[in-house]
């Protein structure tokens, strides 16, 4: 019974992978600027899970610190990312991603 | 007991040559803040002037931090960076570029009225990006570098920013790029589980002892895609035309040389980890979607900026066949191509930025009617740009077309090089279209001519200057490039293997 409670590090890689597919198609199929901006962020998550059961597997921290950067990273990337949709609100008035229109071809 | 434990920890601590081996970044980052920090204090007029003397000086001074880390060679901080030729190579071209690119950013500024300390700041920035890239041996460095460089750049793509075509492209490039970074951080993350390390010269040793495992080449395909966005490589281009639009023209203008530098000496990095035959097919499919489609999209286009996006593509594409060939001759060629590309695009964006002239107006194919009778030298200038785009001899870019393709052929590319070929046959098109509007249309339209100032004749004569040299005496710089090639096979253990992966290289070709 214990042993079967056990989790292992494709556990952990299955819910990675589970996160990283849910954050693709986030990206990918909504229209709100904000929710592809969660969905970026999910992928990230799915990254740090990795990191982190990587590092349990191999032993040592690299991976927990690697994840620490990541974390750092997305939120300079969240501010920057906000800032640009500010200004793009300002010009359009809309946040949805079908009105991203003006250049094209 | 702490007495006994302290010279221990000393040893680990950076030795002074290590902050050496990273001057030119610090240099930069100094300057940066700098200008940062003066900017609020001086008024919008004089502020503009002094604080692009200021970024100017700074880019020049971390030129000349260059050649201060070029004299200590070797590893710093725990195996994060390596000072090699290859580096150095790629630190003079990318601070070169943000030299170029702040000169000719002088007039823009002042007939668009932007803010000058966050611009200029976040180009020392973004350069620092960049540089640190190229000197990176550790895949969480090489995030962090990739990052510093990208975030720079989409704010700087946003910076005319009342303007919607602006704050859109700068959107774009936004969700795009730190979409396609985080396909890079899952490939890293799978790399760092395939062989348990973040370093590259581990992760070489670890993949050489034994089979390569499929996790492996997952993740390298995954960290493909997102260099691919980088350097603007199809399938992952679509960003490119929009963002080159709707961004500020010099800024255009590093974008697509400075990242697309430092992504390429990152590629080459990880492809001298893997064995190139793992991923040889998606870089042969890249190549050949990126030329095809590069060109064939640059046919139909108005918009010079928009047109010099599609032909950005396409040279990405040419780019990528030296990195089909075998690693010594290709990378060589991959680095003088990189040259001689920044060289001649810069400057043809630096004509299009002010012939553009407030608000970018004047952009469409139309406008270029006459330009060589009504400013003669201007038109000239950007003659000879883009006859070393198409790759005409004496120019830069025949010689970084002619090493590419003798790569290509001496690896047995024949199809690739034929593809090659044939396209920029096909490119030589789109740009002798815009020369025959400037020289053989009268114009239609009532265009002022501003004369051209100072800072802009100087980026235009170094642009200049480095395409008729690399065109002419392209030797010293192939060279160099070929020696630092060398030092690039991943050391590990050194001497020993370098010298036996240099032989078999030869043996193939």
């Amino acid at each position: 019974m214990e042993s079967m409670l056990h989790i292992t590090t494709l556990h952990y890689l299955v819910l990675g992978a589970a996160l990283f597919l849910l954050g693709v198609v986030g990206v990918l199929t909504r229209r709100n600027v904000v929710i592809v901006l969660m969905s970026i962020e999910l992928i990230l998550n799915a990254v740090n899970l990795n990191l982190v059961a990587f590092s349990r597997l191999w032993g040592g921290l690299h991976g927990q610190v690697f994840a620490i950067f990541i974390i750092t990273d997305a939120a300079a990337e969240a501010a920057v990312g906000l800032g640009i949709l500010i200004a793009f609100f300002r010009n359009k008035e809309t946040v949805n991603i079908d009105e991203v229109n003006l250049l094209k071809w | 007991m702490s007495v006994a434990f302290l010279p221990g920890v000393l040893q680990t601590l950076p030795q002074n040559a290590d902050y050496v081996r990273i001057l030119p970044e610090i240099v930069l980052s100094v300057f940066g803040m700098i200008v940062m920090v003066l900017e609020p204090l001086l008024d919008e007029k004089t502020g503009q002037k002094i604080l692009g003397l200021i970024a100017l000086a700074g880019a020049l001074a971390g030129l000349a931090a260059t050649w201060f880390m070029a004299q200590v060679p070797g590893v710093a901080f725990w195996n994060m960076i390596r000072v090699d030729g290859f580096s150095v190579f790629f630190h003079v071209l990318v601070i070169a570029i943000a030299a170029v690119v702040i000169l000719s950013s002088y007039e823009y500024m002042a007939v668009q009225r932007i803010r000058a300390g966050e611009y200029y700041a976040l180009i020392l920035f973004g350069t620092v990006g960049v540089a640190l890239m190229s000197s990176a041996v550790e895949l969480v460095l090489i995030f962090i570098a990739l990052e510093i460089s990208s975030i720079s750049s989409y704010v700087l793509a946003g910076f005319r920013r009342h303007e919607a075509a602006s704050a859109e492209s700068s959107l774009k490039y936004f969700l795009l790029g730190s979409f396609a970074t985080a396909f890079f951080l899952y490939g890293v993350a799978l790399m760092f589980g395939a062989t348990g390390s973040t370093n590259i010269d581990l992760i070489a040793q670890a993949l050489r002892a034994g089979p390569i495992p499929l996790l492996a080449f997952v993740a390298v395909a995954l960290m493909f895609v997102g260099l691919g966005f980088k350097v603007a490589a199809a399938p992952f281009h679509i960003w490119t035309p929009d963002v080159y639009e709707g961004a500020p023209a010099p800024i255009v203008g590093f974008m697509s040389t400075a990242p697309k530098a430092a992504a390429f000496a990152v590629l080459l990095r990880v492809v001298f980890v893997i064995n190139v035959h793992a991923i040889f097919w998606v870089i042969w499919i890249a190549a050949a979607l990126s030329m095809t489609l590069g060109n064939v999209s640059a046919f139909v286009q108005d918009n010079v900026k928009r047109l010099l996006a599609y032909s950005s593509i396409a040279h990405a594409g040419y780019v990528l066949v030296a990195f089909a060939a075998a690693p010594q001759l290709g990378t060589s060629a991959v680095m003088f191509y990189t040259a001689a590309y920044a060289a001649m695009n810069l400057g043809a964006f630096a004509v299009v930025t002010h012939f553009a002239n407030a608000g970018e107006r004047y952009v469409t194919l139309e406008d270029y009617e006459g330009l060589g009778r009504s400013s003669p030298l201007l038109a000239a200038t950007l003659t000879i740009f883009l006859l070393s785009l198409i790759g005409i001899p004496m120019t830069g870019g025949f010689f970084a077309k002619f090493y590419v393709f003798s790569a290509a052929v001496k690896a047995n590319l024949i199809w690739l090089t034929i593809i090659g070929v044939l396209n920029s046959g096909v490119g030589a098109y789109y740009y002798l279209r815009i020369i025959v509007m400037m020289y053989m249309r009268e114009s239609r339209k009532e265009i002022p001519v501003t004369p051209t100032p100072l800072a802009l004749r100087v980026a235009l004569a170094v642009c200049l200057v480095a395409t008729l040299y690399l065109g002419l005496f392209p030797g010293r710089v192939l060279q160099y490039a070929q020696d630092s090639a060398q030092q690039l096979v991943p050391q590990t253990s050194p001497g020993v293997t370098s010298s036996a992966k240099v032989h078999t290289a030869t043996e193939t070709f």
